[in-house]
C-alpha cells in the first residue's frame, strides 16, 4: 500500500471537525440568539429555520468522534479523559436542546417555556463547553506513558475563558447570518442586527485569541515566525494569507449586511471560521495531541485504516450528495408552518 | 485507578446504554412500521393508512431525538470512561463504529428532515422512498453495533501484536463473528416487537374507550399480527442463539442457567437464588434433566458449570440468571398474545373483548423491559471481560478520577430523568388523543399552516 494513510485521515478527520464547526456552529448560534427574540412565534421561526438540518449537522461531531476513535485511537484515549468535564456538559447540553426541537412543540405553557429555556442554555452551554476544550486542547495536555497524566481542570485557565467566549461569539454569527438568510420581516431585521453586533464580538475576540495563543506556547509563536524574541520575516509573511482571509471574512459579511443581501453574510462568516481553522492547523500540524503526540504516532493501524478509507471512499460523496440535496430542498426563506405537527 | 472511578464508570455505561436503547428498540421498529403504512396508503389510498402515518410520525419524532442525542453520548463515552479499551481494540472495532457513522447516521439523520419537513416540498413517491431510507438506515445502524458487540463477545479474526495492540488480520471474519448472525436477528425481531407491543398498547387503549375507532382497530390487527408471527419466531431465534453461546461463551451460559458443576443431565432452574459466595444455589426449583437438553439438545450431554473456571473469571450470576429469566418469560407473554389476539381475530374482532385489550396494554412497555434485560444478559454475562479473553474491564477503564465520574453519572441521571419525563409525557398524550386527532392531512393543497403547527398554535405562544 503506498498511500499514506494516516495522512490521508488526517486530513478527512479535519474536514470533518470543519463541517461540524460550520454546520452545527449555525444552529448553536441561533439556539444562542433564542433569548433576544422579540416573541415566541419569532423563535417558532427561528428554530423552522434549522430544524431540517440540525441532526446531520450534529452527526459530523458523531463523525468527529467516532473517527478520531477510529483513526487516531491513541488522540481519542488521551483526549477524552483530559477533557472529561467539559466533554460531558457538552453531551448533557446537547441532550437538552437537542430534545427541545420537538419537546418545545408539544409543551403546554409552562412546558413550552421550559424547552425554550433548554433550547437557549443547552445552545449556549455546548458552545461554553466546545471552546472550553479548544482553549485547553491549544495549551497543550500532558501525556506519560500513552496516557492523559494531568488534572481534572487543566482546561481551565483565562486563556481557555477566552477562547470559549470567542466560539460562542463566532457560532452567534453564523447563527444569526443563517438567520439573515432564511427569514423575512422584522426578524430578518433582528437578524442583521444581531449579525452586526456579533461580527464585532468575533472580530474582537478572534483578534484576541490570535494574540494570546502566541503566548500559549513557544512552539506556535515559532510557527508564525515570532519565535525566541525576534522576527523571521519570510516565515511570518508565509502565514499572513491565513489572517488576510478573516478579514475577507468579516468585510463580505460587513458589505453583505450592509447592502442588504441575503446569503453573502453567512458566506463571510463561513470564511472567518475557515481563517481561524486553518490557524490553527499551522500551529499544530503534525500534532493531534499538543504537544508531542503526532499524528504518525497515533494513528490506527494500515489494516484499520485502508479498511476505513475504502467505505469513506465510497460514503463520504453520498453523505455530501444527499447532504446538498437536503439543503437544497429546504432552500430559501423558511416558510411559514413548514412543520408536519 | 481507584476501584471506585471503575464500578462508577460502570454504573454510568450500563444507566446511559439502557436508557439508549430504549429508543433505537423502539424506533428500529417503528421506521419499518412507518414506511409499510406509507407504501400501504401509496397502495390502496385508504385514508386511514395516512392518517395512522401522521400519528405514528409525531412519536417517532420524539422518539428518534431522544435516541439520537443519547447515542452521540455513547460515541464519545469510549473515550471518557473507557479510553484504554479504545485504545487497545479500536484497530478492531474502531472501523466498525466508523461504518456506522458514515453508512446509517448520517443517512438517517439528513432524511428524518425530508421525512418531517419535506411534505410539500417533495412528492408522494419521494416521500416514500425518504421514510424507506431512514427504516433501512436504522437496521444499518444495528447491524455495525451488533457486528462490534459479537465481536466483544467472542473475537476472531485478529492478532495481537507485541506491544499489547490488537490488530485485524481478517476483516469478513470480524464483521461476521460467530455470534453476529443470531443476534442481528435477534435484536431485529426484538425492536419489532417492541414497536409491536407499544402500538398495539396504544391502540387497545382507544378500543376500551372507542370500540369503533378505525385507525386503532387496523393497527391493533397489524400488532397482533406482529406478536403472533415474530414472537413465536423469536423464541426459536433466541434458542439458537443460546446454543450458539454454549459453543463459544460457555461461562456465560453456566451463569445464564446457573449451573455449578460441570455435569450431564443439567436440571433445568425454572427459579432459583445463585450465590457466588457459596458457589451455589440458596434454593432452587428444578426439573432434572432438562437443563442439559434444553441448552445442548440431549439430556446426557455434559454442560459445563461456573466452578470450572477460576472465581475471578466468573460473570455476577444473580443478575444473569433472572435478567435471562425476565426476558424468556416476556417472550412467552408475547407470544400468547400473539395467540390469543389471532384467536380473538378469528372469532369476530379483538375489540370486543375487554380483558384482551386491558391486556394489550399492560404489555406495551414489556419490550422495553425485555429489551434491556436481554443487553444485561449479553453484557454483564461477558463480565469480567469487556473483550472476552483479551481485554478485563478493570483494565479498560481511563485515568479519571472518582470525582468526576460522580459529578459525570449525577448529571446524566438528571438530565436523562427530565428529558424521559418530558418524552414519555408527550408520547402519552398524543397516545391518549389517539390517530383520530391526527387525522388532517398536511400535504397538497391543505392550508398553508396545518392545525397544530408552530406558528397555528399562537395560543401556546405567548408562554415563552
Amino acid at each position: 500500500m503506498s498511500l499514506d494513510l494516516p495522512l490521508i485521515w488526517v486530513g478527512l478527520i479535519a474536514v470533518a471537525v470543519l463541517m461540524y464547526v460550520l454546520l452545527d456552529g449555525f444552529d448553536l448560534g441561533v439556539g444562542i440568539l433564542f433569548p433576544f427574540a422579540r416573541s415566541p412565534a419569532d423563535r417558532d421561526v427561528m428554530m423552522d429555520a434549522i430544524a431540517p438540518y440540525w441532526d446531520g449537522n450534529e452527526t459530523w461531531l458523531v463523525l468527529g468522534g467516532g473517527g478520531l476513535l477510529a483513526a487516531f485511537p491513541l488522540a481519542y484515549s488521551i483526549l477524552m479523559p483530559a477533557f472529561y468535564l467539559p466533554v460531558i456538559l457538552m453531551l448533557l447540553a446537547l441532550i437538552l436542546r437537542g430534545v427541545a426541537f420537538e419537546f418545545r412543540l408539544h409543551g403546554r405553557r409552562r412546558g413550552k417555556a421550559l424547552w425554550t429555556a433548554a433550547f437557549a442554555g443547552g445552545s449556549l452551554v455546548a458552545a461554553l463547553a466546545q471552546g472550553l476544550v479548544l482553549g485547553g486542547f491549544i495549551q497543550g495536555v500532558a501525556v506519560r506513558d500513552l496516557a492523559f497524566a494531568g488534572q481534572p481542570f487543566d482546561w481551565l485557565s483565562p486563556y481557555s475563558l477566552l477562547t470559549a467566549a470567542g466560539v460562542v461569539a463566532g457560532y452567534a454569527l453564523l447563527g444569526s447570518t443563517w438567520l439573515v438568510g432564511k427569514t423575512t420581516d422584522a426578524l430578518s431585521g433582528d437578524a442583521r442586527r444581531w449579525a452586526w453586533i456579533a461580527a464585532a464580538a468575533t472580530a474582537l475576540l478572534l483578534a484576541a485569541v490570535s494574540l494570546a495563543t502566541l503566548f500559549a506556547h513557544p512552539d506556535i509563536a515559532a510557527r508564525w515566525g515570532l519565535g525566541g524574541g525576534g522576527v523571521e520575516g519570510g516565515r511570518l509573511l508565509a502565514r499572513l494569507p491565513i489572517p488576510a482571509l478573516g478579514a475577507l471574512g468579516l468585510a463580505i459579511t460587513a458589505a453583505g449586511l450592509r447592502r442588504g443581501r441575503h446569503f453573502a453574510p453567512f458566506i463571510g462568516a463561513a470564511l472567518v471560521f475557515l481563517s481561524g481553522y486553518l490557524g490553527l492547523a499551522v500551529s499544530f500540524f503534525p500534532n493531534v495531541v499538543p504537544y508531542g503526540v503526532g499524528f504518525r504516532a497515533a494513528a490506527n493501524d494500515d489494516s484499520a485504516l485502508g479498511f476505513m478509507l475504502v467505505g469513506a471512499a465510497i460514503m463520504l460523496p453520498v453523505i455530501l450528495g444527499y447532504t446538498g440535496y437536503v439543503f437544497w430542498l429546504f432552500r430559501g426563506k423558511v416558510a411559514a408552518g413548514a412543520g408536519y405537527h | 485507578m481507584d476501584l471506585d472511578a471503575l464500578l462508577l464508570s460502570r454504573l454510568q455505561f450500563a444507566f446511559t446504554l439502557a436508557f439508549h436503547i430504549i429508543f433505537p428498540s423502539f424506533t428500529i421498529g417503528l421506521a419499518s412500521f412507518l414506511a409499510v403504512l406509507e407504501g400501504a396508503w401509496l397502495f390502496t389510498r385508504r385514508e386511514a393508512f395516512k392518517t395512522l402515518y401522521m400519528f405514528w410520525l409525531k412519536i417517532f419524532a420524539l422518539s428518534f431525538g431522544m435516541g439520537v442525542v443519547s447515542g452521540v453520548v455513547m460515541s464519545y463515552q469510549f473515550g471518557s470512561n473507557w479510553s484504554v479499551f479504545s485504545r487497545v481494540a479500536s484497530p478492531v472495532i474502531g472501523p466498525l463504529l466508523a461504518f456506522e457513522v458514515m453508512t446509517a447516521f448520517f443517512m438517517e439523520a439528513s432524511f428524518l428532515g425530508v421525512m418531517l419537513f419535506g411534505w410539500k416540498k417533495v412528492g408522494p413517491g419521494l416521500h416514500f422512498a425518504a421514510t424507506c431510507i431512514v427504516a433501512v438506515g436504522t437496521l444499518v445502524s444495528a447491524f455495525w453495533i451488533i457486528s462490534a458487540n459479537s465481536w466483544m463477545q467472542h473475537p476472531v479474526g485478529y492478532a495481537v501484536l507485541p506491544n499489547g495492540r490488537l490488530t485485524a488480520v481478517d476483516w469478513v471474519k470480524v464483521v461476521f463473528s460467530p455470534t453476529f448472525p443470531e443476534r442481528m436477528v435477534h435484536m431485529v425481531l426484538a425492536a419489532y416487537l417492541t414497536t409491536a407491543l407499544v402500538v398495539g398498547a396504544a391502540s387497545a387503549w382507544i378500543l376500551l374507550k372507542d370500540p369503533r375507532q378505525p385507525e386503532s382497530r387496523i393497527a391493533l390487527r397489524m400488532a397482533i399480527g406482529m406478536f403472533a408471527v415474530v414472537a413465536p419466531i423469536q423464541v426459536l431465534v433466541g434458542d439458537a442463539s443460546g446454543k450458539e453461546v454454549l459453543k463459544v461463551q460457555p461461562v456465560k451460559l453456566a451463569a445464564i442457567e446457573s449451573f455449578w458443576e460441570t455435569r450431564s443431565h443439567q436440571p433445568l432452574h425454572l427459579v432459583a437464588w445463585p450465590d457466588r459466595a457459596i458457589e451455589g444455589n440458596r434454593w432452587e426449583i428444578s426439573i432434572p434433566d432438562v437443563g442439559s437438553f434444553i441448552t445442548a439438545g440431549r439430556s446426557d450431554a455434559v454442560v459445563m458449570g461456573l466452578k470450572d473456571v477460576a472465581p475471578r473469571d466468573r460473570p455476577p450470576v444473580f443478575l444473569v440468571f433472572w435478567a435471562f429469566r425476565v426476558m424468556a418469560g416476556l417472550g412467552v407473554a408475547m407470544a400468547g398474545l400473539g395467540v390469543w389476539g389471532a384467536w380473538l381475530w378469528w372469532r369476530g374482532g379483538p375489540e370486543r373483548s375487554k380483558l384482551y385489550l386491558r391486556a394489550a396494554v399492560a404489555m406495551g412497555p414489556a419490550g422495553f423491559v425485555a429489551v434491556i434485560a436481554g443487553w444485561i444478559v449479553a453484557e454483564v454475562g461477558r463480565q469480567p471481560w469487556v473483550v472476552t479473553g483479551v481485554l478485563r474491564t478493570a483494565d479498560a477503564v481511563s485515568p479519571v478520577g472518582a470525582g468526576q465520574v460522580s459529578a459525570s453519572l449525577l448529571g446524566f441521571i438528571v438530565v436523562y430523568a427530565i428529558v424521559f419525563s418530558g418524552g414519555a409525557l408527550f408520547i402519552l398524550r398524543l397516545m391518549a388523543k389517539g390517530p383520530a386527532a391526527a387525522a388532517e392531512p398536511p400535504p397538497g393543497g391543505e392550508p398553508e399552516r396545518a392545525p397544530g403547527s408552530p406558528l397555528a398554535a399562537g395560543v401556546a405562544g405567548d408562554a415563552s
